[in-house]
């Protein structure tokens, strides 16, 4: 048997609610499959299980909310033969009516019928709104948490002035949807606060920044981007993570998390790729493999992660696995990038806005598009000669971006 | 309903898709729409695969300034399809 654990989801999150099962008893369940929907204090995530086998038995039921590390079910492994469920765990209110039937079990999930993000579902579900009428505009048509928001608009009468005073006030049971929102971006802050405090605490950062040439990297863009058509084109950004990818290989050190009392390198290189969100906030989900991935991959799953971290669609393994941040500042007319360093990971690396330069070529000053990328990194696990090498293979991999 | 407007309409849906959240009534024509917007290359890019995807036009990588307002993108829709038809 495998238990099957509530997921840490972030650096601070210490407890998930179940919003619902995805499988029941008796289901087969393969490695990487969604088999329950969690809600954190940033979003309502898809969680994967972590091997084949046949449901057993659920211990936790929609509603609850449960410590990370919780059994929440088990899983009968492959080639094992089924046991009985254990009894479910009885509540103390039902401890003291034995006699009363069973409550009815929570209502089948009909998935297939409509797409709708688990997020957008929870907040259908607190302000009242039928998501059967709900036109989606999310990928592929699914329902976003902007969807539900609009719909509610639209058949909810506007409140006065007296009603959003009376909203904002403590009648919990009477939560408007602004509320509800404002309630979400409020404990996301409260995350990125406590997640940005324990790093600032506990990890002794140091900070190196270079200023890159991107007259070539730029250049071979276009150059690409004129043969392909508009729907494989490719960003620059994803020049950038590819090179950071390329270059952990050369500097491993900084691709690692840190646990308990020293940092544990990864093989496996997963980027963590900061994206704000348009109700403010952000997060940094994770690109799996981007080492092994080509630009043109790279670019496709890029574009589906933005896609799926704005409409609240996102994967367990996608916020637990990144061994590393990227953030991108440049579109808003940053130009050096001091990140702070998202625990447990131990380095990230930021970049600013392209901009034309003077630079100094064969003894010639020339105007080069360049770019300051910037390296945050943790002094317990590698000091400024090992982040220096990595941003000079930083600075050398954009320098020939046909080898990307 | 002439072609323009169509045109237009169609393009706000588009629009729409990208910024849920957006305002689209008062999106001001003449003014470029990642200010207005707040879209960031990624959405422009989708923007312009929406805009492709749609319209059946192709927009080569750098006539993209030419759409970065609601005018221009009608506008540019609008040549690219008369275009097509003289092409035909």
């Amino acid at each position: 048997m495998a238990d099957f654990v509530m997921p840490i989801l972030g650096a601070d999150m210490d407890s998930g609610t179940l919003i619902e099962w995805k499988k029941k008893p008796g289901d087969r369940v393969a490695k990487g499959e969604i088999i329950a929907v969690v809600e954190t204090d940033k979003a309502a995530i898809e969680i994967e299980v972590f091997t084949n086998g046949v449901v057993q038995q659920f211990l936790v039921q929609p509603g609850e909310t449960v410590p990370v590390g919780k059994v929440m079910a088990v899983i009968r492994e492959e080639g094992e033969q089924a046991q009985p469920a254990a009894p479910p765990p009885i509540k103390p209110a039902l401890m003291t009516t034995p006699s009363q039937p069973p409550a009815p079990a929570p209502p089948a999930v009909e998935a297939g019928r409509l797409k709708v993000s688990p997020s957008a579902k929870q907040l259908a579900l607190e302000i009242g709104v039928d998501l059967a009428l709900v036109r989606g505009t999310g990928p592929d048509g699914a329902i976003t948490r902007e969807d539900v928001h609009r719909a509610a608009s639209l058949t909810h009468p506007s409140p006065s002035p007296v009603a959003v005073g009376e909203a904002t006030g403590t009648r919990g049971e009477d939560k408007g949807e602004g509320r509800v929102s404002a309630d979400r971006q409020a404990r996301m802050r409260q995350t990125i606060a406590a997640a940005m405090t324990r790093s600032k605490r506990e990890i002794p950062h140091y900070y190196l920044g270079t200023t890159i040439d991107m007259g070539r990297a730029m250049a071979w863009l276009k150059e690409e981007n004129s043969k392909r058509p508009v729907t494989d084109r490719l960003l620059y950004g994803v020049l950038l993570i590819k090179a950071v990818a390329l270059a952990l290989r050369e500097v491993p050190e900084l691709n690692a998390v840190w646990k308990g009392t020293e940092p544990v390198q990864s093989d496996a290189i997963h980027i963590g790729v900061a994206i704000s969100l348009r109700q403010g906030g952000l997060m940094a989900p994770a690109l799996h493999h981007v080492d092994a991935q080509s630009l043109t991959e790279l670019m496709r799953n890029l574009q589906d992660l933005v896609k799926r971290t704005r409409a609240g669609t996102l994967r367990g393994s996608e916020l637990s696995d990144p061994t590393i941040t990227v953030t991108n500042l440049g579109e808003q007319g940053v130009e050096t990038v001091f990140g702070v360093i998202y625990p447990p990971q131990v380095a990230l690396v930021g970049f600013g806005k392209v901009v034309d330069r003077p630079w100094v070529e064969a003894g010639q000053v020339v105007a080069r598009p360049v770019v300051t990328a910037t390296l945050s990194a943790d002094h317990r696990v590698t000091d400024g000669h090992r982040g220096g090498l990595f941003l000079a293979a930083l600075d050398r991999l954009l320098r020939e971006p046909s080898q990307l | 309903m002439n072609q323009g407007d169509a045109i237009r309409n169609t393009i706000l849906r588009l629009l729409g898709d990208i910024t849920p959240e957006a305002d689209l009534q008062s999106i001001k024509p003449d003014v470029s729409l990642r200010d207005q917007l707040d879209i960031d290359s990624m959405d422009f890019l989708n923007f312009v695969i929406a805009l492709h995807k749609e319209f059946q036009v192709e927009i080569p990588e750098h006539e993209y300034p030419r759409l970065a307002t609601l005018n221009g993108c009608v506008n540019y829709v609008v040549a690219a399809k008369q275009g097509l038809r003289q092409g035909t």
